[in-house]
């Protein structure tokens, strides 16, 4: 054995390893949801090869919101205000187009204090890949009810909550999101899956995570626990992501399939369990995730995607160089523009 | 009240007699209502007589209100060019008939009434000179279509005082065509209207005094509102991202702005070089404006007083997180919703200290559209160069009234865009700290997002933080963060516009800032006219005030400090920055009436305070 080189580490198609897309230590609590997410988002970003200087990472306020400190250390990251991520996100993306956003937000960020934004993020179909990571609890104040906490769950203090939960999802597709999906953090194949085909799609990508809250959230009486999750999820369809490059005939049983491409030719493969589900009927979708409310279900998968969509960054017919950096030729007008203007007002 | 009637010097109880000519200084108020369609004569009328060369200014008056409520024009000419508001009407145009008996009551003695014949305003008063003019039958003479007589009665007026005032037909003609360049039969019925007032003018007895003649005093001048200088500042400051939510008065701001890039900023393939977004609140507008400084882009957005409250949060997250962004705020009446259409300087605090804690601002203060344009552009200039918001503060008087004003230059100095380092520097350098104050003024290096250097990224947070952006809540990386953020608020002080100074050894100064400016520089003129008081001045255009500020309170016994606000803001920040000493020399003199503020005002308070000494 002493005589044999070392392996060389694996790497992308970029030719960097896996390290150089893994983020600080977590200071997240031991077995947090939001810890898996990390992984499977560094996962995503390495396997698609996506060069880490070409991300952003943007989140709010919150437990969910430190997570752009725990995946891809060479991207820029701003954790702005409580729910005003999505501002700040279409600003980057405003002023440069260039970049590849990840927007991670919790269900409080979310669906409380940050409605109004994501309600006009979904709408405006930014491309972003935006991260709910959803344990219906508020952690850093130690243990609130969130507005995703289903009705009747119980806090760890005891108390039951009264009020129906936002379901951001439908909430999402409701809106013009043109990718609304949801998965488990500890669904290790779907939510890789789900990042990727995300990634690969241009449009705002919302992707709502349940992701307990081993801390506040994890106890009997939570409907948003590990136990609980596993035993009520269902799967509306199997999913494998195929990227662009690679052969895309695989092999699936005709008839029980449904392929989606997305924008840089990758494709999502649903294998579907439910008989008939199309994601990209709009109406479908927002019946089904009433349906699985009513029922108790926490349903899970690509509930709606719509890959024909202009984009907020098409609608305005911006030139192809990043707004940021364009040179003063090219913002500042001429001496002789100034004096036609200064003519009219004469 | 009839203290400006001094010049006039015959018996004002008989209208018509012996009284001298008052020429070019008169004042005229149009008295309408809203959503009459006046704005077009008044602009016509204020045009005809800058095109006579004659130095003018026009203020609209309106109410927060779509339709119906009374509304007044008040315009101003004056040989000796003061734009400020004065309160003393002249002239008035009376076609209210809600508010003309109360107009008329408001008027000194010898002013001159034009009025809609059917309001039967002439037994009123006897020491005025009555105009009755058939309104209706002049428009009925030109068209009639109903909808089109209510607008041209208002042309008719344009043209009886035309006659009355002596302006040249002409001009008003030439006016006209200008007002309705794209709209031909509009332009000749408005003309015929003109016309008609002036025929029917012919058949009154001139017995007042006011007359406009033709001087040289408005050549290659523009006329312009605020808002647009503004916007064309910002044009060529080279903006990129404008992200906006309506608010009066400062959507004019940004409508200007549009229509401004769509047409100079848009390639031959349909491309633009800029971005405009309507954002659902001012919330996510000012959010917008920092993730687009963050990413590099010369942002901007404008807003007034309510806005503004909004913005704070996001204010200081700029300020801590080091993001440059510039915040037109077009000021209006608060506090609260206020007077939504009234002008006030009263945001000057809450701008400066915006957000809570240890946060200030950087704010510019423009007096005047040729200084919207200059001091906007330059905005941009300085949020790159220190890395903060900056705010330019303008109000609803320099923002939506047209003023008179020179050619704005070209900016010659090129784009600042600050302390950016590029893939190469990195190379260079290995890598980098991004709040680490390396030259000594207090302002790091930053990088860009999208840099494409494996050291380029850093984490920007509204949390405290080391030198390497790292989250940090030990005392001294705080401490030592915010003495940074200090130092560099001094290096500002060196970089934002100085203040503009007449000094010329008097005992008593006077500091203003804003559109007070055009009051003070009148009140100047009747202290030394006719209370014999030389003052000095000095015309604050920044904060943090740089140092010629302390220089000159510390040369003056005695500094009024003029603005429109009831708890003297502007005084405030100064006596803060003074200390106890050199603040006792602060006097304030704050009024505000939702009313742009006029030289008679200002002249009382001060001359009272100098004899009450």
């Amino acid at each position: 054995m002493a005589d044999s080189t070392p392996a060389a580490p694996r790497a992308n198609r970029l030719g960097l390893p896996l390290a150089e897309y893994r983020g600080g230590k977590s200071t997240l609590c031991a077995g947090c949801g939001h810890n898996a997410i990390s992984e499977r988002l560094v996962d995503a970003f390495y396997e698609l090869g996506i060069p880490p200087e070409r991300v952003v990472k943007l989140s709010g306020i919150g437990c969910s919101s430190k997570s752009p400190a725990y995946f891809l250390s060479r991207a820029h990251a701003f954790n702005a205000l409580h729910g005003r991520m999505p501002s700040v996100a279409t600003g980057a993306l405003l002023a440069n187009q260039g970049l590849t956003a990840v927007g991670v937000s919790g269900d409080g960020d979310t669906a409380s204090i940050g409605v109004g934004q994501f309600v006009h993020l979904m709408r405006r179909n930014l491309p972003i890949v935006y991260v709910v990571e959803d344990n219906g609890v508020y952690g850093l104040t130690k243990g609130q009810f969130s507005a995703t906490a289903d009705v009747g769950s119980r806090a760890k203090s005891g108390a039951v909550n009264e009020l129906p939960p936002i379901d951001t999802c439908a909430l999402a597709v409701e809106l013009g999101a043109t990718f609304v999906a949801r998965s488990f953090s500890g669904d290790k194949r779907q939510l890789s899956a789900l990042l990727k085909a995300a990634l690969a799609h241009r449009g705002t990508s919302m992707l709502d995570v349940l992701s307990p809250c081993v801390t506040f959230n994890d106890h009997e009486g939570s409907t948003k626990s590990f136990a609980y999750v596993k035993e009520h999820a269902e799967a509306l369809e199997e999913l494998s992501f195929v990227p662009a490059r690679e052969d895309i005939a695989v092999e699936y049983a005709p008839g029980t399939s449904l392929d989606v491409e997305l924008h840089d030719g990758s494709r999502l493969r649903l294998s579907k369990l439910e008989e008939g589900y199309d994601p990209r009927d709009r109406i479908r979708a927002l019946t089904r995730l009433a349906t699985a409310q009513q029922r108790g279900e926490v349903l899970t998968g690509l509930f709606y995607v719509n890959t024909g969509a202009p984009t907020l960054l098409d609608q305005l017919a911006l030139v192809d160089a990043p707004l940021a950096t364009l040179p003063e030729r090219a913002t500042r007008p001429s001496r002789e523009v100034l004096e036609t203007l200064l003519a009219e007002l004469r | 009240m009839s203290e400006s009637m001094a010049a006039g010097d015959g018996d004002p109880s008989s209208p018509g007699g012996a009284r001298a000519a008052v020429v070019n200084d008169l004042s005229i108020q149009v008295a309408t209502v809203n959503g009459s369609g006046s704005q077009s004569a008044n602009t016509v009328l204020l045009r005809a007589i800058f095109q006579m060369g004659v130095p003018v200014s026009g203020k609209n008056l309106f109410p927060s209100n779509i339709a119906g409520l009374p509304t007044w024009y008040t315009l101003r000419a004056s040989a000796r060019g003061y734009v400020a508001r004065k309160p003393e009407v002249d002239v008035l145009v009376a076609m209210n008939p809600e508010t003309a008996r109360e107009d008329v009551a408001g008027l000194a003695a010898g002013a001159a009434v034009v009025y809609d014949e059917p309001l039967g305003l002439s037994s009123l008063r006897t020491d005025l000179a009555f105009y009755p003019v058939p309104f209706d039958r002049l428009a009925g003479q030109v068209s009639s279509d109903a909808r089109v007589k209510k607008l041209l009665r208002n042309m008719a007026y344009v043209g009886v005082l035309a006659r009355l005032l002596e302006i040249e037909l002409p001009e008003v003609e030439r006016a006209i065509a200008r007002q309705f360049a794209k709209k031909a039969k509009a332009a000749e019925l408005n003309v015929a209207a003109a016309r008609a007032g002036f025929e029917h003018a012919g058949q009154l007895r001139k017995q007042d005094p006011f007359t406009i003649r033709r001087l040289d005093l408005t050549r290659g001048k523009l006329i312009v509102d605020g808002n647009a200088a503004c916007a064309l500042g910002a044009l060529f400051a080279g903006v990129t991202v404008v992200t906006w939510y309506p608010i009066t008065p400062s959507s004019s701001l940004v409508e200007s702005l549009t229509r401004y890039l769509q047409r100079t900023r848009v390639g031959e393939d349909g491309r633009a070089t800029f971005a405009v977004v309507q954002a659902e609140d001012e919330l996510a507008a000012m959010g917008m404006v920092i993730g687009a400084g963050w990413a590099g882009a010369r942002a901007m957005t404008a807003t007034s007083g309510p806005g503004l409250s909004l913005m704070a949060e996001f204010a200081g997250l700029g300020y801590f997180a080091e993001v440059p962004a510039v915040v037109f705020d077009v000021q209006r009446v608060g506090p609260s919703t206020g007077l939504p259409t009234r002008t006030s300087q009263g945001d000057v605090l809450s701008a400066a200290l915006l957000s809570h804690g240890d946060t200030q601002h950087v704010l510019l203060l423009p007096a005047a559209v040729e200084e919207c344009f200059t001091l906007g552009a330059q905005a941009f200039d300085l949020a790159e160069r220190l890395q903060t918001p900056v705010f330019v503060l303008t109000d609803l008087d320099l923002g939506m009234n047209v003023w008179m004003s020179d050619p704005f230059p070209y900016p010659e100095r090129p784009l600042d865009r600050g302390k950016v380092l590029s893939k190469e520097d990195l190379e260079r350098l290995g890598g980098f700290a991004r709040y680490r104050d390396v030259d000594g003024d207090g302002i790091a290096w930053r990088t860009l997002p999208g840099t494409d250097h494996p050291k380029a990224a850093y984490f920007t947070r509204g949390t405290g933080h080391d030198d390497e952006a790292r989250y940090s809540e030990r005392a001294e990386d705080w401490e030592r963060n915010l003495l940074r953020l200090r130092r560099k608020l001094d290096t500002a002080r060196g970089l934002v516009p100085p203040p503009v100074t007449d000094d010329r050894g008097a005992e008593v100064g006077i500091i203003a800032y804003g559109s007070s400016h055009h009051a003070v520089v009148e009140a100047r003129d009747q202290l030394a006219e006719e209370r014999g008081l030389a003052t000095d001045y000095q015309r604050l255009r920044a904060y943090p005030f740089p140092e010629e500020v302390r220089a000159f309170v510390a040369r003056h016994a005695r500094v009024y400090v003029v603005e429109q606000n009831r708890d003297a803001q502007l005084a405030t920040l100064l006596r803060g920055d003074l200390g106890p000493e050199l603040a006792a020399r602060v006097r304030p003199l704050a009024r505000i009436t939702g009313l742009p503020l006029d030289a008679r005002t200002l002249t009382g308070a001060i001359g009272a305070a100098e004899e009450g000494r």
